[in-house]
């Protein structure tokens, strides 16, 4: 055990900005405050969670320009002028579920739920490359995440019933577009 | 004609919320709250000469650093022995902050409460303590030579030595044909949810209450513990159980000193405390399991017939005893499996090491006791040369013997009696879906194209629904919401589903308009908790008769307003109407507001309930002597005895003929839970119990060093299986409704865990043509093994042959 005897000053306080979920969020915190402590205890975006701290388990994944990011090995001042998304941004509403979300309750791919929201970003941003994947591939593309839970069976399914679901979700916006030309006060597509 | 939930695959009512981040997990509560972060022992054992704590204090943002010193009341006091039992004739419990002496790496010695985590960690770093450090045990065999002992008045390190018997088993062996002798192995392991625990407590000075958000299993535990401790009327408490990370039996041990630490500080500061683990932490200082060694002597007859079973084995308890014997106890009683063992002795010893406390794990000590008795049921076969799910088959227990009772004390104190089961059947399923009798063309065809591959099997019978009770409430409101409490918990198992099944058929309403709540004392005083595969069994059936209550009630008032008799109604998407004649009715909305006689009308519903309505009869009181205002009832469920679920599981292993990697490529389970209100979600937990089991098989183990020093405390360096790892489950089910209640329930939590260790043993010995008698096994060990094999011109190790 190494002895400090030196007294650290107040710790100094930064402006951090963030563009999260396309609203640009400002808050003080120090230069070592961890992207996922920002968002979770400065933001009060909550549903990016915390399993291990050491970039392991895969729970704190945000995407951040769109890219999967563990951010738990971030820190929140490296994060500016970068787009982060989290859960809250792929879909906030239990009404209107993006995709994998809807994916992920038809094929009960979770049960805990703590390890989800970590998946969800992954898969999201792996069918924005993968649209079709197999299930081998949808196997390998959550391999990094670990789930406690649910012995990731049910998962691997979701990943396809995502891609599925996707693709008659872009069909649908391109009938609702062309019905909207006619309808001006149409509902607006659900999002990619 | 509304459709039957119950038998259905309905998809769950929690996962919109957790799914879309609107989850509140411990950590997700109390935004500013003051945070608490401990100062751990470095040492396996030590005694704490000094500690000095003054660097700390100028830390900017410390609010305060306690000791034991500064502990008052009962909370300096031992922490409980929980589950106290006879044979345990030296229990040891720590304290909320180590007084004098530390017994494993990570005890808390210190606490630190900061404006903020990081403060409160780069406090901790400052605060200087002193040890002299002690001799120190790990390990099971460390602790039975008991050449050094971990506390100094528990001689021999023995917490505890239990005998049970039955039949003569000395007379029994003697007299047997074949003997065989078999030691075994098995490692530490742990529950890891991805979800730590955490506590979060908030103090209301002008009500002088507290109330403790835990992560915990069981709220009612946490309350009552905390109150006791704190010296506070129960009434002054409450604890919440919010949605809990996962838990599978770590957040059953209670209360964690953190648990009584963190609300003591917050009722002394007057502020909000909150404490949430690190992973770190959570290896070092929550608990473990598994960890036995084990001899296993059997004597049986030419055709493989058990005819006498002697079972000695040691547990590593850990550092100290606060869950009480309950793993060895399981494993002593449940390793008879689906058999009849002839005479039957078993002995253990559990035995204190200078390691993390062991407390139920899933499975809670079935996976040890089902490896011995299946490494045994496969000795016996190799001895005899007889066909492995053949002799288990001449074993069972049969249909007609149900119910079977073994003469045995089961660990909730009452008898080791079987409930239901049908074994034969079992096996004919099993075997059929992995295609057992196929498997020795398949090997040849492997074998042709330089592949290696073996088939294991394993069976267990699961001690499930134990007692002693739990409740439930149910109310319907104006709305014709239907609220649904009960007390146990919730860690992911889908309780708000499966319990809204069961409420939505009984009361006659749709499932969409029950909400369920569980663990939250405000709503359920009376609870025991979520483990021992006892939630659907234990709630769901109280939630029946509570929602039972409720239909009888509705029905009476309806009964009177429609002046027709209550036999004649019926409730269908929460209308009440008269059978055959649908156009008389009344929607059990508007009974709501009957059954609640009103004086002021708050809306138009209420109007119906008041006094000049005119509904009511002048000659009798608003509410009968034998009635109670509100549409709403309560019930409890206490039965007899556990049930007892069952299963079977194969599966085919590839091991590589030079690297000895092992490649589960199919995984199979016949798993008979009673009757199964979602079938969507007993294969969930199946899935999830067989992916925990392939960690605990292959990958999860505790390595401690010499000095009792963890040195895989994290996930980059403890293996749990990824997607990567855990094989496809294929499942088949066969339904033997338990007889003991009404809903024909039986539990299905830890049955996929269960024989997970015993199978892969089965399969690698069938692969390999030798025994293996450890577990978990790496390549290396398997390589290892293959070494030891090829120089020894006998293929099997001396402690296999006839005695
Ligand atoms: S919490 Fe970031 S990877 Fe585990
Ligand atoms: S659902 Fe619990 S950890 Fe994944």
């Amino acid at each position: 055990m190494s002895e400090q005897t030196t007294d650290t000053p107040p710790e100094q306080l930064l402006r951090i900005s963030l563009r999260v979920n396309g609203v640009t969020r400002t808050a003080s915190a120090p230069a070592r405050r961890l992207l996922s402590d920002f968002l979770r205890h400065d933001l009060g975006l909550t549903g990016t969670h915390v399993g291990c701290e050491h970039g392991v388990c895969g729970a704190c994944t945000v995407l951040v320009d769109g890219q999967p990011v563990r951010a738990c090995l971030m820190f929140a001042v490296s994060a500016q002028r970068h787009e982060v998304t989290t859960i809250e941004g792929i879909g906030n509403d239990p009404e209107n579920l993006s995709p994998v979300q809807q994916a992920f309750t038809e094929c009960h791919a979770l049960q805990c739920g703590f390890c989800t929201p970590g998946f969800v970003t992954t898969i999201t941003a792996y069918l924005e490359d993968n649209p079709d994947p197999t299930p081998e591939q949808a196997r390998e593309a959550i391999s990094g995440n670990l789930c406690r839970c649910t012995g990731y069976q049910n998962i691997v399914s979701a990943v396809c019933r995502a891609a599925e679901i996707r693709r008659d979700r872009s069909d649908r916006t391109e009938i609702d577009q062309l019905v909207d030309l006619g309808t001006p006060d149409g509902e607006g597509g659900s999002r990619a | 004609m509304s459709t039957r939930q119950f038998g259905e695959r309905v998809q769950r009512r929690e996962d919109p919320r957790l799914l879309t981040g609107n989850g509140r997990y411990l950590d997700d509560l109390g935004l500013g709250a003051l945070s608490a972060a401990f100062v751990r022992s470095p040492h396996a054992h030590a005694r704490i000469v000094d500690i000095d704590i003054d660097d700390a204090w100028e830390v900017d943002g410390v609010e305060a650093i306690y000791t034991w010193e500064d502990l008052t009341g009962r909370v300096a006091e031992p922490l409980p022995v929980l589950i106290p039992h006879p044979a345990l004739t030296h229990p040891r419990t720590g304290y909320c902050l180590a007084k004098d002496e530390v017994n494993h790496v990570g005890e808390a010695v210190v606490m630190v409460i900061a404006r903020d985590r990081y403060l409160a960690e780069d406090a901790a770093q400052r605060i200087r303590v002193t040890y002299e450090s002690l001799p120190v045990v790990v390990g099971v065999e460390a602790a039975r030579a008991a050449q050094t002992l971990v506390h100094d008045d528990a001689p021999g390190n023995i917490a505890a030595h239990l005998l049970q018997e039955v039949g003569d088993v000395t007379a029994a062996m003697e007299a047997a044909p074949n003997t065989l002798t078999i030691d075994l192995e098995i490692e530490r392991s742990a529950c890891m949810p991805m979800e730590g625990k955490g506590v979060f407590a908030r103090w209301d000075a002008d009500e002088g209450s507290l109330r403790i958000y835990s992560s915990t299993q069981t709220s009612t535990g946490v309350r009552a513990a905390v109150a006791a401790k704190l010296g506070m009327p129960l009434a002054k408490v409450e604890c919440i159980a919010p949605d809990v990370g996962g838990g599978f039996g770590v957040k059953i041990m209670h209360p964690w000193p953190e648990e009584v630490l963190v609300p003591w500080a917050a009722r002394l500061l007057g502020r909000d405390v909150k404490w949430t683990e690190d992973r770190r932490e959570h290896f070092i200082s929550s608990s473990h399991e598994r960890g036995q060694l084990q001899q296993v002597t059997v004597g049986f007859d030419d055709d493989g017939h058990l005819l006498a079973l002697d079972v000695q084995f040691w547990h590593d308890n850990g550092a100290y005893t606060p869950y009480g014997i309950i793993v060895p106890i399981i494993t002593a009683t449940q390793l008879l499996g689906p058999y009849k063992p002839g005479a039957y002795r078993v002995e253990f010893w559990s035995l204190f090491t200078n390691t993390v406390l062991v407390t139920p794990y899933r499975g809670a000590g079935r996976p040890q006791g089902c490896y011995a008795m299946e490494r045994t049921m496969d000795a016996v076969a190799a001895h005899l040369g007889i066909d492995r799910a053949e002799v288990r088959a001449r074993n069972f227990i049969q249909p007609e013997e149900m119910p079977y009772d073994h003469g045995l004390m089961f660990q909730d104190g009452r008898p080791l009696k079987y409930d239901s089961g049908d074994f034969p059947a079992s096996l004919a399923k099993l075997k059929a879906l992995v295609g057992w009798d196929d498997f020795a063309a398949y090997r040849e065809e492997a074998a042709a194209q330089g592949r290696r591959v073996g088939l294991g099997i394993g069976c267990y019978v699961e001690g499930t629904g134990v007692g002693p009770y739990e409740g439930g409430h149910v109310h319907v409101e104006t709305s014709g919401r239907v609220n649904v409490a009960t007390g146990l918990t919730t860690q992911g198992q889908g309780h708000q589903t499966v319990l809204a099944q069961i409420v939505a058929d009984e009361l006659g309403v749709r499932i969409e308009d029950v909400h369920v709540t569980t663990g939250d004392t405000r709503r359920m005083a009376y609870a025991v908790g979520t483990f021992a595969s006892r939630g659907a069994v234990m709630s769901g059936n109280a939630v029946a008769l509570a929602a039972k209550a409720v239909r009888a009630k509705a029905l009476r008032i309806a009964a009177d307003a429609l002046e027709v008799s209550a036999d004649d109604l019926q409730i269908e998407d929460g209308v009440i109407s008269v059978k055959g004649a649908p156009g008389t009715s009344i929607a059990l909305s508007t009974v709501a507001v009957l059954s609640n006689p009103l004086r002021y009308a708050f809306d138009e519903s209420s109007k119906a309930a008041t006094q000049f309505a005119g509904t009511f009869d002048p000659d009798k009181p608003p509410v009968a002597d034998d009635e109670e205002p509100g549409l709403e009832g309560q019930d409890f469920y206490s039965p007899t005895q556990a049930t007892f679920a069952n299963g079977m599981h194969a599966a085919i292993v590839e091991t590589d003929p030079v690297t000895a990697e092992i490649r589960i490529l199919r995984y199979c389970v016949i798993h008979d839970c009673g009757v199964m209100i979602n079938p969507m979600i007993v294969e969930g937990q199946v899935h999830g119990g067989v992916a925990q089991g392939v960690g605990g098989a292959l990958y999860e183990r505790m390595a401690y060093d010499e000095s009792g020093q963890l040195l895989n405390a994290s996930f980059m360096d403890f293996l749990m299986p990824y997607a990567s790892e855990v094989p496809h489950v294929e499942t088949d089910h066969l339904e033997t409704p338990s007889p003991l209640n009404p809903l024909g329930l039986k539990g299905a939590g830890e049955a996929g865990t269960i024989p997970v260790t015993a199978v892969i043993a089965s399969a690698i010995e069938d692969a390999e043509g030798f025994p293996v008698r450890s577990m978990p096994i790496s390549p290396s060990e398997l390589w290892e093994l293959r070494r030891m094999h090829a120089q020894s011109p006998v293929p099997v190790p001396a402690q296999e042959g006839s005695r």
